[in-house]
């Protein structure tokens, strides 16, 4: 443990410091050696280290502490005493070089934080649509030339995007359908209309839900995965050695990644659709409507052109979820949270984009009149 | 225990025996690091030196055999027993393993924050002083992705030295540096070494700075899984009867015959 004492005399005063000066023990005498200095600011200072039998890192930042204060004229503090395998290390700094405060972050104004964000948001939106061409034309071109794509790439994110994501869409579709007629089925029982839980069902579930649930699960699940894995593909200079290579990052990651995610969402979406009917079925068991009555009436009632309208809008989800994780994992900057930030982004830009590019759908589907 | 002199060995590593599952790493290797010594660790590419170096500093269990530091079973130490024995360590890892979303400052001042009552400024004062140690003076507030990689290795040997712990591993302190650098590291080590007594466990490749600073060192070996050489590197270097070590301290190629 290390002590400190003062003495004051005609002279000046004279701080005694002694014991092991460390990590542990500066703490406590910190302020205490500030408060004695300030309590002679006209004086000379000395201080005494002869008692001092240790003194590291922390205990030099003490002593510079100490020499580092503005003083005034005549006023110095020399520090005396001080064995001399410590005075190196205290020697190898110049105690006024460090500045006495610390200065002050420089505050940035609301309108220029606005003005950042504004400009943040419009690199994006930029960094999207030259996204866009590029994945387009990659797109096109891989479409072209089939045989250059590579198919075992492909195949494994379809595997793990689509074929692995099975169980979940399959227990939230399911439970959507039946929370649905359940939570439908009460307020129409009041009119004696259960059966139309039928229509309200295939409509909702093949025209909205199954796509939009489906969709949103896969940009948390595939979107994230993407983003986190090119990320830190980028953080680990994979990517550079795929540029240097000459291959094309967005040729070989990308359009892989959108080929096996879209063609995955689609039939995703049937599962969904089917399985989500058939816990509406269920539920409507309990009111006591028939499996055949239920079906009969959902089939009378929904389209083809509501399902495959409902398929196409997967089709194009799939291309956003995939599109927008790639995008967002090649963006990653450098360093562990930047790899967090990219899947974060990944899952939030997805689900906007989603559910943006639904209601463009909405729109379109009414005035073709599907 | 050997009974000659055991508060000389702040390190002792008895019959160390380590592996993943059915991959044997080393088996046997024993040695020791004495107070205040700058100990290197050599050897090839692949022959553990990191792994050694994870046992050493607790991050691994062995699988046989025991690490002492202070006569203070590492592995074995629990709770605060550890806290105190891993207080006296600092490490620097071979990429600098630096919090990205902490400034360099913060990344210095965060041992210091939960494991001393210092004020803010006198933190802010220390943390200062370590980079410039590590010639990174005012450099405090940019963040890991904001800096080179030699700066990296620095400031990591600087958020090491933030206690003034009595043993610093450095994992290939010198790796990536220019050579003026990595004689201003070897010029810390020794700076350290002398005037606060600070053991220092190194691993390096680099010969000038193997001479530079190592009191002491051993050579590991990939087929012998273990120790092929151990003493002073000028000694090995002149006097070894092995033809590896010899070849490792002159940076000869390997005889075409001898790869297998």
């Amino acid at each position: 443990m290390a002590t400190l004492a003062l003495n004051e005399s005609a002279g000046g005063a004279t701080l005694a410091l002694a014991g092991r000066l460390d990590a542990y023990s500066v703490g406590a005498l910190w302020r205490e050696a500030r408060a004695a200095l300030g309590a002679h600011p006209g004086a000379p200072v000395t201080v005494d280290c002869s008692g001092v039998d240790y003194c590291d890192g922390a205990g030099v930042g003490l002593l510079l502490e100490l020499l580092r204060q503005p003083r005034a004229a005549g006023a110095d503090v020399r520090i005396e005493g001080l064995a001399e395998r410590f005075r190196r290390l205290l020697d190898q700094f110049d105690p006024k070089s460090f500045a006495a405060a610390a200065p002050a972050a420089p505050r940035v104004s609301l309108v220029e934080r606005v003005g950042i964000a504004g400009e943040r948001i419009w690199t994006d939106l930029r960094g999207l649509v030259a996204f866009l061409g590029e994945a387009t034309a990659a797109l096109f071109h891989a479409l072209r030339h089939p045989r250059m794509l590579r198919w075992r790439d492909i195949l494994y994110v379809a595997e793990e995007a689509g074929v692995n994501a099975l169980p979940i869409v399959l227990l939230i579709g399911f439970l959507m359908g039946v929370i649905l007629a359940f939570q439908s089925a009460i307020a129409m029982k009041q009119f004696g209309a259960e059966i139309f839980v039928a229509n309200l069902l295939s409509l909702s579930i093949l025209r909205e839900l199954g796509p939009l649930m489906t969709a949103i699960l896969l940009a948390g699940r595939s979107g994230a995965a993407f983003a986190a894995e090119i990320g830190t593909m980028k953080v680990n200079q994979e990517i550079d050695a795929l540029t240097t290579m000459g291959l094309d990052p967005v040729k070989f990651l990308v359009v892989t990644r959108v080929l096996a995610a879209t063609a995955m969402t689609v039939p995703l979406v049937v599962f969904s659709d089917l399985i989500g009917l058939v816990g509406g079925a269920l539920v409507m068991l309990t009111f006591e409507i028939p499996i055949a009555t239920y079906y009969k009436q959902a089939m009378s009632f929904a389209t083809l052109g509501d399902f495959t309208g409902g398929l196409a809008k997967a089709a194009v989800f799939g291309v956003l979820i995939a599109g927008i994780g790639c995008l967002r994992g090649l963006q990653t900057e450098t360093g562990a949270s930047a790899v967090g930030i990219a899947a974060t982004s990944a899952v939030v830009s997805g689900i906007i984009l989603i559910v943006f590019v639904d209601g463009v759908f909405a729109v379109v589907y009414y005035y073709l009149g599907i | 225990m050997t009974p000659a002199a055991p508060q000389d060995a702040v390190i002792r590593v008895e019959n160390l025996k380590t592996g993943f599952g059915d991959f044997i790493v080393h088996e046997n290797v024993s040695f020791e690091v004495r107070r205040g010594e700058v100990f290197a660790i050599l050897g090839g590419s692949g022959c553990g030196k990191t792994v050694l170096l994870k046992h050493m500093i607790g991050l691994y269990r062995p699988l046989a055999g025991r690490v002492l530091i202070a006569g203070e079973d590492i592995a074995a130490a629990e709770g605060e027993r550890r806290l105190a024995i891993l207080r006296r360590l600092g490490v620097m890892y071979q990429l600098g393993a630096l919090f990205g979303n902490m400034t360099l400052a913060e990344n210095i001042r965060l041992p210091l924050e939960e494991y001393t009552d210092l004020p803010d400024e006198a933190m802010d004062l220390i943390a200062e002083t370590k980079l410039r140690l590590v010639n990174l003076g005012g450099a405090g507030h940019l963040t890991p992705s904001e800096i080179s990689g030699g700066m990296m290795k620095r400031a990591a040997i600087a958020r090491a030295l933030a206690l003034d712990p009595e043993i610093v591993f450095l994992d290939e302190p010198a790796g990536g540096l220019d050579p003026i650098t990595s004689a201003e590291l070897d010029e810390l080590v020794l700076r350290l070494s002398d005037s606060l007594g600070i053991t220092f466990v190194v691993i390096t490749h680099e010969l000038p700075s193997i001479f530079a600073i190592a009191d002491r060192c051993i050579m590991l070996d990939k087929r012998v899984r273990g120790i092929i050489a151990e003493g002073r590197p000028a000694d090995l270097r002149d006097h070894s009867p092995d033809p590896r070590v010899r070849q490792f301290f002159n940076r000869a190629a390997s005889a075409p015959a001898a790869a297998a």
